[in-house]
């Protein structure tokens, strides 16, 4: 039945559990959407033949709705509608709220390709292997006009917005490839922004995965294309070290818990944050983010704000690299390799 | 100028109403739609200062605290008093006297001038400490609120100031008309909208004041 | 609309001294009047030109997108094409259309009225489209813009196109919009004949007057938006700039504030003919006059609220999204009450199958389904599938084209012997019709189709697996022409040579048919009292006789 209904309506394959229940509700819309316009339509068709003109003197009676008439005309779908709203806005919750033991993906859009980033500092262009099975969180952004991230298969949409992260997540569950497009028009070759979702069996990931953070071998696909600038595929968290001593971050923010100009990037991750405000954050990708974008926004109470905007003068993908730095500077994850999967509490949407 | 002869309540009936009265409404009417046009317009502006500020509220605070308050305090009370005489001038054009409204009008012109003035000493002090919008900022560095602060200030008073002068021309072409005799006691609708728009110029001010120097 | 004196214009039945032959017939005579039927048409003429030069830029999309690959233009030209057909057909076409020209020539009329409240008001709002025009046009022909008609930021601030022109023609037609609307409320308010109570005016009025609130109190703040765009592209002040600090998303924020309420500006004209249409040709009372009049201001209200459905996937809250989406449910709402009161109007009806009935029932089934669609993505994880896909494309044409061009033509067909006095040919009429409707729907239901394949709008060049469907949509397109080419024709030749229409020839009820075709300049001789409503064709309603004869069939002269 799903496999009929699915041919009848175009839709892609189904590469989540996602993207099943979507396709059930989108069954459940499309019949009673068919089944009430049909009813309509029945209805206008027998008057049109019943109470045909038959002279041109003919004369009408009056007539009138009762209240109850009205009523129903408004009860009728407003029921069908809250019923459609009821089974649609949680699943879109449910997007909108990672799970916590997600993979996370660093996804930016640029004009006209994707890049995709790992915590372990591998990354690839225009082509996101993920595991089959595994949930994975994208965090994505843009480094020049805002792009949206779209694989029909998953039922999975998110604009990719300059200057600061959205996310989405999803469980592909078949392994197979899969088009990305590009689904806000960002200019001339905004239909050529495609890219490939290949989904490997879990097995195979790791070791893909592996082999890329020991930096053995640089996947064919992630191959740079002229003139773009890419990360060295060493670890994400060094790379994230070396920026932050170049742009100086290390002169104001100490990594051993010691105190300085600015808050330690020790234990800082997951850390409550009492603000100047008396508000309370948690430092997490959002924050750390936002922190360097827009530093006055939330400033730790007993600090000054003092540090300028990095608006600009680090990339996207620098930016990710210096968060997973201090990621990195936990007291009880020191020493341990970058294998590590990321441990965070989920953040809700920003708007 | 004062030999104009006093028109009849029938001349100033347009062919297309019944009676004089519908056709007072009908101005009315349209000046008040009019008006409530003219405060979407800001209200858009409002937004985008609110959200602004929401987002770089120290940057805000800092850069509002930098201008001169006693300015904009002066130009809200002599607006205020702008709109107190043309009060006064609908008052006497309700009793058939042009030439009060015409001196009158005169006097909130002038005043309007006076405001003007004040802008000007404000906007020169702007230019001179490089306080001026996005990428033309030049002041001190607060934060990237600054610029964006200066934008909208630019921005609402720049778009108030447009007002004022059309206010101004208003004022002056209805209260020359007025003292020409132009209107009645019997009507006198131009006179009334003329002054509805510049309360409206006055109310805008109101409400740019508080949130740009004060808060 | 030829002034020359022609022979058949002594007939019986053609008004010999009516609004297009005096004062006076001049060219200098039209670009001066203040006569509210005058301007009207001057509308009408403007906005079909419009449609006809976004009617062209659609079919050359739609053959550009016959291959997947690059077939007649290059992807520049296709990204210029896309957003001008977008700015030409809503801002020149279907804002304009029905309230400013239809309605123009009609509320007056409708409403007892010699004309409306300011009529030199009326003729600045003709000449400020006429200047938005030029100035949209300037900006096309020197350069165009890539934007989109949505314009967003931060593309729209940085892209190398001709953006400030088009923008800048965009406020002006926004101001002239402005105008319009003010004019239609104070003139419903204050320019009522005698006994014309708020329960008794005509639907369309109701409609009309629901879409100037609309109007009034949006269009202001798209004018600020489109003015802070071009602050933007011109000077750099950062508004919208994300490296300045700026918010790209503010901006969507407020140009949807207006936008889709805009939508409403051209959908409840479209409702506002349909109520007039379906009341003439059931020869029938509307069924429940005030749910249909009070759901027209329904749609207005709530449409202001619903405007975050736009921004599903751009990470705004999933509260924030949550009311967005249960508010837009509401303007479905308002316009099943609609649908269905229209429909049950047919009940106990004497149904005249003629060419405007025959759009009511095309109108009926784009409503239908433009309107479940809309629900449909409302209904939030369905919108993250579809967002920017061709089944956005397809459900707002359904609305949008299927739905108010329905309306338009029905209105022209309904309209044409009031505004010149004489007939089009019924049998070329039906045949039209049933083309624009069938290569309407060969047109659209492959894009919701592609669009549920996943094919995301303004795309160039695309994967193969969408070629089926594209041709099938470019083959509805070109039937979709052919008909409304074959309208053009025979309304053209029907203004000059049409038989004459006389003054009611659907013996209809509404006020506007109580005047000769054409009407005189002041519109009524003695200004008229109503004693009833304009849909009440029952037998005891008062001025209709039982039994009335048949009144003369149109006569050829």
């Amino acid at each position: 039945m799903n496999d009929l209904l699915r041919r009848i309506l175009f839709l892609p394959p189904q590469a989540s559990e996602y993207a099943r229940q979507v396709d059930a509700l989108h069954y459940f819309v499309i019949l009673t959407t068919m089944v009430g316009a049909a009813g309509v339509f029945a209805a206008a068709l027998y008057f049109f033949v019943r109470y045909r003109r038959r002279s041109d003197s003919d004369v009408t009676p009056h007539v009138a709705p009762r209240f109850v008439h009205e009523l129903l005309f408004v009860g009728g779908p407003l029921a069908l509608f809250v019923l459609w709203f009821a089974i649609g806005y949680p699943q879109y919750v449910r997007l909108s709220l990672p799970p916590k033991d997600a993979m996370d993906v660093y996804v930016q859009g640029k004009q006209w390709m994707w890049k995709f980033a790992y915590p372990g500092g591998p990354n690839a262009i225009d082509t996101l292997r993920v595991p089959a099975g595994r949930p994975v969180r994208l965090l994505i952004t843009s480094r020049d006009v805002i792009h949206s991230f779209f694989v029909p298969a998953l039922r999975v949409k998110q604009d990719a917005l300059p200057g600061r992260y959205t996310q989405t997540w999803f469980t592909a569950d078949r392994p197979g490839r899969y088009e990305i497009f590009c689904t806000e028009y960002c200019g001339l070759s905004h239909s050529s922004m495609l890219g490939q979702l290949v989904v490997m069996p879990p097995a195979e990931f790791d070791q893909w995965i592996a082999e890329q953070r020991r930096g053995l071998e640089v996947a064919q696909d992630s191959t740079p294309r002229p003139g773009e600038r890419v990360l060295p595929a060493s670890s994400l968290v060094d790379e994230g070290r070396r920026v932050a001593a170049e742009q100086g971050c290390l002169k104001c923010h100490s990594v051993d818990g010691t105190r300085h100009v600015g808050p330690t990037w020790s234990d800082l991750y997951g850390r409550d944050e009492r603000l100047a405000t008396g508000k309370t954050v948690q430092a997490d990708e959002a924050y750390l983010t936002k922190s360097m974008m827009d530093p006055a926004a939330d400033v730790v109470a007993g600090y000054q704000n003092v540090m300028p905007t990095y608006q600009g003068r680090l990339s996207p993908p620098e930016a990710a690299a210096i968060v997973e730095f201090i990621k990195s500077l936990r007291t009880s994850a020191l020493g341990a390799g970058p294998s590590e999967p990321p441990a965070y509490e989920s953040v809700p949407a920003r708007k | 100028m004062s030999d104009a002869t006093t028109p009849t309540a029938a001349s100033f009936l347009a062919h297309h109403f019944e009676s004089l009265e519908k056709q007072t409404h009908a101005a009315r009417l349209g000046m008040w739609l009019f008006l409530a046009t003219e405060v979407l317009l800001f209200t858009a502006l409002f937004a985008g200062y609110a959200v602004y500020r929401y987002l770089y509220a120290q940057d805000f605070a800092a850069a509002s605290r930098g201008l001169a308050t006693w300015i904009g305090l002066v130009n809200t009370i002599v607006l205020v008093s702008s709109s107190f005489t043309v009060a006064l001038g609908l008052h006497h054009a309700t009793r058939g006297d042009g030439k009060g409204t015409r001196t009158f009008f005169l006097l909130s012109f002038l005043m309007g001038l006076v405001f003007l003035g004040f802008k000007y000493v404000e906007y020169s002090h702007h230019f001179h400490a490089g306080e001026l919008p996005g990428r033309y900022y030049a002041g001190e560095l607060l934060g990237p609120g600054a610029p964006m602060f200066y934008a909208l200030y630019f921005l609402i008073t720049g778009l108030h100031g447009v007002h004022v002068v059309v206010g101004m021309t208003v004022l002056a072409v209805i209260g020359w008309r007025a003292g020409r005799g132009a209107y009645a006691r019997a009507y006198h609708v131009p006179v009334e909208l003329a002054g509805l728009y510049w309360h409206l110029v006055d109310l805008i001010w109101i409400f740019v004041f508080p949130l740009i120097y004060l808060i | 609309m030829n002034p020359s004196p022609h022979a058949s214009e002594l007939a019986e039945g053609y008004a010999p001294r009516n609004y297009l032959n005096s004062p006076a017939t001049g060219l200098a005579s039209w670009l001066d009047t203040r006569d509210h039927k005058r301007i009207g048409v001057m509308f009408l003429v403007a906005t079909t030109i419009a449609l006809m030069l976004g009617g062209i830029f659609a079919l050359i999309i739609r053959v550009e997108l016959l291959t997947p690959g690059p077939t007649v233009v290059d992807a520049m030209t296709y990204n210029r094409l896309f957003t001008l057909h977008g700015v030409v057909m809503i801002f020149l076409f279907m804002i304009p259309a029905i309230p400013s020209g239809f309605g123009n020539f009609l509320l007056p009329l409708m409403l007892g009225a010699k004309d409306v409240a300011f009529p030199r008001l009326n003729l600045l709002s003709f000449y400020l489209y006429l200047a938005g025009a030029a100035v949209a046009l300037y900006g096309m022909v020197h350069g165009g813009a890539d934007t989109g008609w949505t314009f967003y930021t931060p593309y729209s601030t940085t892209t190398v196109t001709k953006v400030v022109p088009i923008l800048l023609g965009a406020f002006i037609l926004g101001f002239s919009s402005i105008l319009t609307g003010l004019n239609f409320i104070v003139t419903t308010h204050t320019m009522r004949a005698p006994g014309l109570t708020w329960g008794r005016l005509p639907l369309f009025v109701w409609s009309i007057y629901a879409t100037s609130v609309i109007q009034i109190l949006a269009t202001p703040v798209l004018g600020m938006t489109l003015l802070l765009v071009a602050v933007e592209r011109a000077f750099g002040w950062g508004i919208f700039d994300p490296a300045r600090g700026g918010d790209p998303v503010l901006f969507q924020h407020f140009f949807w504030f207006y936008s889709h309420p805009a939508v409403y500006i051209m959908v409840l004209p479209a409702m506002a003919v349909i109520s007039e249409v379906v009341c003439a040709f059931s020869r029938k009372n509307i069924f429940g006059y005030k749910a249909v009049a009070y759901s027209s201001l329904g749609i207005a209200f709530v449409g202001f609220f619903t405007w975050g459905h736009h921004l599903f996937t751009s990470g705004q809250s999933p509260l924030t999204g949550g009311v967005f989406g249960i508010l837009s449910m509401f303007v479905g709402i308002f316009t099943a009450i609609k649908v269905f009161n229209w429909t049950a109007t047919l009940y106990r009806g004497s149904i005249s199958f003629r060419t405007p009935f025959a759009y009511f029932v095309g109108f009926l089934f784009f409503l239908v389904f433009g309107g479940m669609t809309g629900i449909a993505l409302a209904t939030m994880s369905l919108d993250v599938h579809w967002h920017d896909t061709y089944f956005v494309v397809a459900h707002f044409h359904f609305i949008m084209v299927g739905a108010t061009m329905m309306a338009f033509l029905a209105a022209l067909h309904y309209w044409l012997p009031k505004i010149s006095g004489r007939m089009y040919p019924e049998g070329w009429g039906l045949v039209a019709a049933v083309m624009v409707v069938l290569g309407f729907n060969f047109t659209f239901i492959p894009q919701f189709l592609l669009g549920n394949e996943g094919m995301p709008r303004r795309y160039y060049a695309y994967p193969e697996r969408f070629w089926p469907l594209n041709v099938a949509s470019t083959a509805g397109a070109s039937v979709l022409a052919i008909g409304l080419f074959i309208v053009l024709v025979y309304v053209l030749v029907a203004l000059k040579w049409g038989p004459i229409a006389g003054p009611n020839p659907w013996r209809s009820r509404g006020f506007e048919w109580d005047t000769p075709s054409p009407p005189p300049p002041e519109n009524y001789e003695t200004t008229p009292v109503y004693t009833h409503g304009p849909h009440e064709y029952d037998e005891h309603a008062p001025g209709v006789p039982a039994g009335v004869p048949p009144s003369p069939e149109p006569r050829h002269v």
